[in-house]
């Protein structure tokens, strides 16, 4: 090892030693040769005292830097950039403030699994543990929040550490890891050369194989099911599994019930699609997963808010379990059957298995199950001239022909989103599921967008939420990222007004919210902004944001006091729906629907 | 509601920092209730062995080695609470032990097979290795002399007779050390 260069304004050069291929490089250089050989090619960040070594190399590399303007954007591009491209999406973030800016989004991207590095400077290593300026231990306060996180101390163990980052994130059931690295290691000069060989974690084993006689029996189960119902989770679009769930249901002509976060998984416009499940879901697919006599869950962790009451969810259903992460197996639900691996393998091996199963007359009643619904569902009613967000958003999809990579954030309209845009491909619908993150959908979006420049990428937000993160609209503007926004505007934090009005007595507390006027809003940052108070005006904003070269806000007045229905309240029966008024209880004192007010 | 049984379980684990806390962490977060922790070296160089008992069922316990095989740094886990094992605590016991009590108080360690390791002016320090319940039991019998300090480890545990499924597992991922037989 040779003698650490600690002189930040004068970095050694490169220098190759033909006869070894080692060349001498600062461990900051070697950060970023480290992060290009696996395959990085953006990442998302902001500098900060203990990372300005690593700042200070990167014009040296290939990597294109997004400035963002807080650290919580650059994990959320980090994610969405990830969950668009299913590759591995980095963050790079001071050490102290800078890295506790990035918990939520680490958090964000545990509970939904997804794959992103976060590179954070650290204070020296001779400095640790004495409240140095801007110190905070990392690594301890991320412990619970990620799959792995490493700090590094020395240069040398920059790029192992590097690469098993990658390796474990993106493999097995993903998730964030952590490299904490200190400034006196980015300083030190070493003799370096990049190491391809696969990374070696004696404790370490993502992949697990069902036994064949699961297999049989799973396929037994199936044959003899005479009420079965699919469960496409989000394993199903992390594993690419599309296609095989594809294969599994024209073989069987079994129905297929999706998770929020399984939406685009398997087609929405496919016959043997019933949509969402859960809190939100349609309630003919609740209704139907509670008659089920066989569920096969694949993919998905039965989180509460799909499960609603777990002493008298699905009591009719024998359930198996295809899941990736031993520890999810009867965590929630106890299951008849778990099937253990990576999702799409286990359906290649099981597809070829199954037959038809004769199932006529359930998917009959589970069709009569809609008629109910669609009476009282909004969006088939005949335009009154008011604007309901469902509204906006069947006319969204309508109007991008179901084809935009949709991010949303967390509240209503995402809610609303889940059930009119229907998502027919995978990875084009991006939302915080787990976590439920207020503020993902605008950097969400712009990571997204980096990974698929092609994508028409939409942000679907609420008034709330967008003012969380709106400052990275200004990254936008520098960055020349392009999104389209739909801004929600109901004047509410809708979602929690919505629990107020049913559960809290109608008392609004914290819950009306102010905006700014977010055209100017957009004007300030040199963006182009609309407002749309009619649904007479959706299409050609929608048609306008699309044809901007830049990012484009449209603020769309939405009705107030909306509320999603049907909704399962929370740890309530999942049949047990608050349903949507029938239209013609409309003039009803307690109708929920009111008009909006004009505030113009 | 009745008490969970306790569980054990053997974890070998890379020696490196923060692997303690990590593992502590995951008992924390997860709403696992910890009654005994043990950690110390094994006869491979970089492989510690963890020995903790817990309050569960077996569905928890299903779940709490799960959850352990997904922390990068545990090489192998067991549960051996059903397997024949042998189960060792501990304990030096500090005795109130003045020259006219000094004689019977080590007659009755003599039936507990403790051991006196120190003797002072009015005190006597005793070292007693077993079950939980063999402390217990001495501990109550010296009571009434005057205990005065005691210290105990963690459960240790190993099954009895051949190589464990965990520590077989150690074997046949470890480059180091071990050479196949």
């Amino acid at each position: 090892v040779a003698a650490p260069s600690t002189d930040p304004t004068n970095p050694p050069k490169e220098s190759v030693k033909p006869s070894t291929g080692l060349r001498t490089l600062t461990g900051a250089q070697i950060i970023w040769d480290a992060l290009e050989q696996q395959g990085v090619e953006v990442v998302f960040g902001y500098p900060g005292g203990a990372i300005m070594p690593a700042y200070d190399a990167l014009p040296g590399s290939k990597i294109r830097h997004v400035l963002v303007r807080h650290e919580q954007g650059a994990a959320h591009m980090a994610d969405g950039y990830a969950r668009a491209s299913g590759r591995v999406g980095v963050a790079v973030a001071t050490s102290g403030p800078g890295a506790t800016n990035l918990v939520t989004g680490i958090a964000n991207a545990m509970m939904d699994s997804i794959p992103i590095v976060c590179v954070t400077g650290q204070v020296p290593s001779t400095l640790i543990g004495s409240d140095a300026f801007q110190e905070t231990d990392f690594t301890g306060v991320t412990l619970p929040i990620t799959k792995h996180n490493l700090l590094v101390t020395r240069a040398q163990d920059i790029m192992p550490a590097i690469k098993q980052a990658f390796y474990i994130a993106s493999s097995g059931r993903p998730g964030p890891v952590v490299v904490d690295i200190t400034k006196d290691a980015q300083n030190q000069s070493i003799e370096y050369q990049y190491d391809p060989s696969p990374v070696r974690l004696p404790g370490y084993r993502p992949d697990r194989q069902p036994m064949p006689e699961e297999l049989k029996e799973a396929v037994e189960m199936i044959q003899a099911a005479k009420r079965p119902i699919i469960f496409c989770g989000h394993g199903i679009v992390r594993a690419n599994a599309t296609s095989l769930l594809l294969e599994l249901v024209h073989k069987t002509n079994i129905p297929v019930a999706l998770t929020l976060l399984g939406l685009g998984g398997f087609p929405a416009h496919h016959e043997r699609s019933l949509g969402m499940m859960g809190m939100h879901g349609e309630s003919w697919v609740n209704t139907a997963i509670q008659e089920a006599d066989l569920i096969i869950a694949l993919g998905m962790r039965f989180d509460d808010r799909v499960t609603g009451n777990l002493k008298t969810y699905a009591p009719n259903a024998k359930k198996i379990h295809v899941e990736l992460d031993p520890a999810e197996i009867n965590k929630n639900v106890k299951v008849d059957l778990a099937l253990l691996g990576d999702v799409r393998e286990i359906l290649r091996q099981l597809v070829p298995h199954v037959e038809r199963v004769e199932c006529g007359d359930w998917i009959a009643h589970i069709e009569s199950l809609k008629g109910d619904s669609a009476v009282r569902d909004i969006k088939d009613l005949p335009d009154s001239g008011l604007l309901f967000a469902a509204h906006v958003i069947h006319d969204l999809w309508r109007y991008t022909e179901g084809k935009a990579l949709v991010v949303t954030d967390v509240g209503q309209h995402q809610m609303w989103e889940a059930q009119y845009y229907k998502h027919d491909h995978p990875r084009k619908l991006l939302t915080s599921g787990g976590l439920g993150t207020m503020g993902f959908a605008l950097p969400a979006a712009m990571g997204a967008r980096m990974a698929c420049p092609n994508d028409d990428v939409w942000v679907i937000a609420g008034d709330g939420g967008f003012q969380m993160t709106a400052a990275e609209l200004a990254t936008c503007s520098q960055e020349n990222i392009k999104v389209n926004i739909a801004i929600i505007n109901n004047g509410f934090l809708g979602m929690v007004r919505q629990w107020q009005q049913f559960f809290y007595g109608g008392r609004y507390v914290a819950t009306p919210i102010k905006s700014p006027d977010y055209v100017l809003l957009a004007q300030a940052h040199g963006l182009k902004g609309l407002r749309v108070t009619k649904r007479s005006e959706v299409r050609a904003a929608v048609e306008a944001a699309r044809a901007n070269a830049e990012t484009t806000i449209i603020d769309f007045r939405v009705e107030q006091e909306d509320s999603v229905y049907p909704m399962v309240p929370a740890g309530a029966d999942l049949h047990n729906m608050i349903r949507r008024p029938k239209p013609e209880v409309k003039s009803a004192p307690h109708n929920p629907i009111f008009e909006t007010g004009d505030d113009e | 509601m009745n008490q969970p049984p306790l569980r054990t379980f053997v974890a070998y684990v890379e020696d490196q920092p923060g692997v303690l806390n990590r593992i502590a962490s995951l008992f924390r977060r997860r709403n696992f209730n910890i009654v005994s922790l043990n950690v110390g070296r094994t006869q491979t160089p970089g492989v510690s062995r963890m020995t903790v008992v817990v309050e569960a069922d077996d569905d928890k316990a299903r779940r709490i080695e799960a959850n352990l095989y997904k922390l990068v740094n545990v090489l192998s886990v067991e549960d051996i609470t059903k397997a024949p094992n042998i189960v060792r605590d501990l304990a030096l016991i500090k005795v109130h032990a003045p020259p006219e009590k000094r004689s019977e108080v080590l007659q009755l360690c003599q039936v507990f097979r403790a051991r006196a390791v120190d003797v002072g002016p009015d005190t006597l320090v005793v070292e007693i290795t077993g079950t939980q319940d063999k402390i217990v039991g001495l501990l109550t019998i010296l009571e009434p002399f005057g205990v005065l300090e005691m210290v105990q480890s963690g459960t240790v545990a190993m099954t009895r007779g051949s190589i464990s499924d965990a520590a077989n597992a150690i074997r046949d991922t470890s480059t180091r050390g071990i050479a196949a037989a």
